[in-house]
C-alpha cells in the first residue's frame, strides 16, 4: 500500500541557512534515498538494461498485447473503486459533518477510517476469505440456511470482481479521511448567506458548495486511484491465476520460473506504473491547490 | 519451484534489496572461499568421506532454500541430515520458486547466508549452470546417463509424475483429464500455481494436453482443455495448500505424485485422498540438484549430495512419494524401501519426458495463450 503525501510548497528562502538545521534532515534524506531515490532509479535503469547495454526491447515489450491488457484492467479497476469509494466515502463524511463535531459518532467513525483505510495486504485478504471464501462462514451459512450459492457464476472472489469488492473496503474509509477536513471548510454561513438571497438547497449545492468542494472532491479520488492502482500484496494473496493486473504480472516477471529473463520487463512495467501514478498525483497536487485557495 | 512465495511486497523487497546492497557494510569474506572444499569434485579429492564429514563438521551449518518440509519428505530430510551430522541446517523461504533460489543466490553472493546448494526445475537449471560447482557423489555411478551432468555439474535428484489428486469422499473417482469437465467436479478442480510461473501448474497443463489428443510437441490442447474447464465453471482459481485440501476447498488438485501422495499420507484418517496418474498421460519430469559455485560452506555442501544420495537418503526421498533417482540400481542392490516403493501410484502407460526444445515450445505457447484461455 503505498500512502502518498502532497509536498508543501517551498519555504520562502532565509537570509542564511545554518548548516546545523540541516543535519537534522539527514535521516531523512537518508531514509528516502534508500527506500524511494534508489529502487526508482534500479527501476528506470533496468527498464533500459539488456544483455548488451541499453536497449529499448523491454519498453518495447509493453506493448505485447497482454501487457496492455493488464494495464487496462488495473487503470480500469482503480478508477471503478476509486469511483465508488469516492461516493461512498463523501456522503459518509457529509453525514459525520453534519454529526455533532466533538460528539462520540464523529470519533468512531474517523478512528475506525483511520484504522480500516490501512487495513489492506494480506490480512484483508484473508479476512474476506474467511468470510466469504468457499468455506467461509458467511457463504456455508447461506448455503445451508438460506439455499443462496455466492459462487454459482464462478469464483468471483479471486477474480477481478473480488478484487473490486476487496479494494473498495479499504477506499471508502480512505476518502472519509481525506474528503473530511474539505467538508469541515465548508462554512454554515455561506448556505444563511444562499438562503437569505433566496436561494434553494439545490441551488446552494449546484452553485456554491458543489463548486467549492469539487477540486477536493476530485483530488481526493485521484488519491484513492493511485492507492488502488499501486496496491499488490492484497491482490497476490487473493489471485493465483492470470495475473490480471500489473502489480501481478510484475510479480510473475520477476519469479517465474517458467518464463525466465524477464526481469528487465517486470522493472519497464514497474517505470509504466510510476509513469502513471506520477501523472495522477501532479493531477493531486494541482487540485489540492486549488482547494486550499478556497478552504484552507 | 513451488507454489509462488506470497510475501507481500516482494516487489519492494527485490528493489529495496538492490538499493540497500550498494550501502551494505563491506561483504565479510565468507569461510568458504578459497577452501580446499571449495573445488573438491568429489569426497576423495579432499582424501575421502571422513576427511569431508570433518571438514563440514568444521563449518558447521548449511543454508538451503525453498525446501518445504511437506515436499518430497524434505522435512524429515532435514531433520536427520542435521542429527546425523551435527550440522545446523537454516532453510530459508520454504515456498520460494526456482528463480527465487537463483535471485538469492545472486543478491546474497559472498555472505555468509547465501544458499549452498540448490533444487531446481529443470528449466531454470539450465539456464544457470554456469553458478554451479561440479560435485560426483560416491554413488554418481548408479545414475543414468540421461539423469546428470557428464562432469557433475548438475545431477537430477528425484522425480514424480503429474497426477490428479482428489477426496473421494466429495467427488467420483475420475478415470482420466477428460472426466474433469464433468457437472459433477463445478468448481472443484484446481491447479497448483499459475503455469506461466510455476514449473508443477506448467506440467499439469502439459498432462492436460497429453490426456486431450496433444503430445510432448504440442501443449495447445492442454490450454483449450483448461479453457473449456473455466467456461465450464469447473477450474478453481485458488492456489491449492494442505489447508484449502483439508477445509474442503480444493477437492481436486493436478499436481505432482509425490506432493499428492505425501497429502493423502497426512490426512488418513481426516479425508480419502486419493491420486491418480491418468491412463497414457503420464508426465514425468526430475528435479536438478546442485552445489552452487560460490557456497559459504562448500564442505557442508557438497556432504549434503552425499547424504541425499546415499540409500538413506534416496529412501527418505521415497517415503515422501517421490521416485528418488537411483531407484533401479538401489532395486537391484535390494538396499530400496521395498513398502513405500510399492506404495507408489500405478503408472498406465509409457512416461513422456519432454526434452529442453520441447519444453521451450511449449512455454512460449503458454505465455502467449494461457491469460487467453482463462481470462
Amino acid at each position: 500500500m503505498a500512502t502518498v503525501s502532497d509536498r508543501p510548497d517551498p519555504p520562502a528562502a532565509k537570509p542564511r541557512v545554518r548548516a546545523g538545521s540541516l543535519l537534522g534532515t539527514v535521516p531523512f534524506l537518508a531514509y528516502v534515498a534508500v527506500f524511494l531515490i534508489i529502487p526508482t532509479l534500479v527501476v528506470v535503469v533496468g527498464a533500459f538494461a539488456g544483455d548488451g547495454g541499453f536497449t529499448w526491447s523491454n519498453v518495447a515489450a509493453l506493448g505485447e498485447g497482454y501487457i496492455l491488457d493488464a494495464f487496462a484492467r488495473s487503470v480500469a479497476l482503480s478508477a471503478v473503486t476509486a469511483a465508488i469509494g469516492a461516493v461512498l466515502g463523501a456522503v459518509l463524511a457529509y453525514a459525520l459533518v453534519t454529526a455533532r463535531p466533538g460528539g462520540p459518532l464523529r470519533r468512531v467513525v474517523t478512528a475506525a477510517s483511520g484504522v480500516l483505510a490501512q487495513f489492506g495486504g494480506v490480512t484483508l485478504a484473508f479476512a474476506f476469505i474467511a468470510t466469504i471464501g468457499l468455506s467461509g462462514f458467511v457463504t456455508v451459512f447461506l448455503r445451508d440456511h438460506l439455499g443462496i450459492d455466492l459462487y454459482a457464476g464462478g469464483v468471483w472472489l479471486f477474480e477481478l470482481p473480488g478484487l473490486a469488492l476487496v479494494y473498495t473496503y479499504f477506499q471508502v474509509p480512505l476518502m472519509v479521511i481525506v474528503f473530511l477536513p474539505a467538508l469541515d471548510g465548508i462554512r454554515p454561513q455561506w448556505r444563511e448567506a444562499t438562503e437569505s438571497l433566496g436561494g434553494s438547497t439545490w441551488q446552494y449545492w449546484t452553485r456554491v458548495a458543489g463548486p467549492l468542494l469539487a477540486p477536493a472532491f476530485l483530488g481526493s479520488a485521484l488519491l484513492l486511484f493511485a492507492n488502488a492502482f499501486s496496491a499488490y500484496a492484497t491482490a497476490a494473496a487473493l489471485v493465483s491465476q492470470g495475473n490480471p493486473i500489473v502489480p501481478l504480472q510484475i510479480r510473475g516477471a520477476l519469479t517465474s520460473e517458467v518464463v525466465l529473463g524477464q526481469q528487465n520487463l517486470g522493472k519497464a512495467m514497474a517505470l509504466g506504473m510510476v509513469v502513471v501514478v506520477a501523472v495522477v498525483m501532479t493531477g493531486y497536487t494541482l487540485l489540492q491547490r486549488r482547494t486550499a485557495r478556497w478552504l484552507g | 519451484m513451488r507454489t509462488l512465495a506470497r510475501t507481500a511486497a516482494a516487489l519492494v523487497a527485490v528493489t529495496t534489496f538492490a538499493g540497500t546492497a550498494a550501502c551494505s557494510p563491506p561483504e565479510k569474506e565468507s569461510a568458504g572461499s578459497g577452501t580446499a572444499a571449495a573445488t573438491a569434485t568429489s569426497a576423495a579429492d579432499l582424501g575421502g568421506m571422513d576427511a569431508l564429514v570433518a571438514a563440514a563438521k568444521k563449518e558447521g551449518e548449511l543454508n538451503v532454500i525453498a525446501l518445504p518440509p511437506d515436499w518430497a519428505n524434505y522435512g524429515e530430510i532435514i531433520k536427520a541430515f542435521g542429527t546425523k551430522y551435527g550440522i545446523k541446517v537454516n532453510s530459508a523461504q520454504p515456498d520460494a520458486s526456482s528463480q527465487d533460489e537463483i535471485n538469492a543466490a545472486d543478491q546474497l553472493k559472498g555472505q555468509d547466508k547465501a544458499p549452498d546448494v540448490f533444487d531446481l526445475g529443470s528449466a531454470v537449471a539450465t539456464a544457470n549452470v554456469a553458478k554451479f560447482a561440479p560435485y560426483k557423489t560416491a554413488t554418481w555411478a548408479e545414475i543414468p546417463d540421461a539423469l546428470k551432468d557428464a562432469n557433475g555439474t548438475w545431477t537430477n535428484d528425484y522425480g514424480g509424475y503429474m497426477s490428479i489428486g482428489y477426496d473421494a469422499g466429495k467427488v467420483p473417482a475420475p478415470s482420466g483429464v477428460a472426466d474433469l469437465l464433468k457437472p459433477e467436479y463445478k468448481g472443484k478442480v484446481a491447479l497448483n500455481g499459475d503455469p506461466t510461473q510455476a514449473g508443477a501448474a506448467f506440467a499439469g497443463v502439459m498432462m492436460a494436453s497429453l490426456g486431450s489428443g496433444g503430445s510432448a510437441d504440442d501443449i495447445a490442447p492442454g490450454v483449450d482443455f483448461f479453457a473449456k474447464l473455466k467456461k465450464a465453471g469447473n477450474f478453481l482459481p485458488v492456489d491449492p495448500t494442505p489447508a484449502t485440501v483439508e477445509s474442503g476447498q480444493t477437492p481436486v488438485v493436478i499436481d505432482w505424485d509425490y506432493l499428492n501422495v505425501a497429502q493423502g499420507t497426512k490426512l488418513k484418517g481426516k479425508l480419502d485422498w486419493k491420486t491418480l496418474v491418468p491412463a497414457n498421460a503420464v508426465l514425468g519430469s526430475f528435479y536438478v540438484q546442485a552445489v552452487s559455485k560460490d557456497a559459504p560452506h562448500p564442505a557442508a555442501a557438497r556432504l549434503w549430495q552425499e547424504f541425499l544420495y546415499s540409500d538413506e537418503g534416496q529412501n527418505l526421498w521415497l517415503k515422501g512419494g517421490a521416485r528418488p533417482v537411483r531407484a533401479d540400481a538401489m532395486q537391484k542392490a535390494g538396499t530400496i524401501d521395498a513398502a513405500a516403493f510399492a506404495a507408489l501410484p500405478k503408472v498406465d502407460g509409457t512416461p513422456v519426458f519432454q526434452t529442453e526444445a520441447q519444453t521451450t515450445k511449449a512455454k512460449e505457447y503458454l505465455a502467449a495463450n494461457w491469460a487467453k484461455a482463462i481470462g
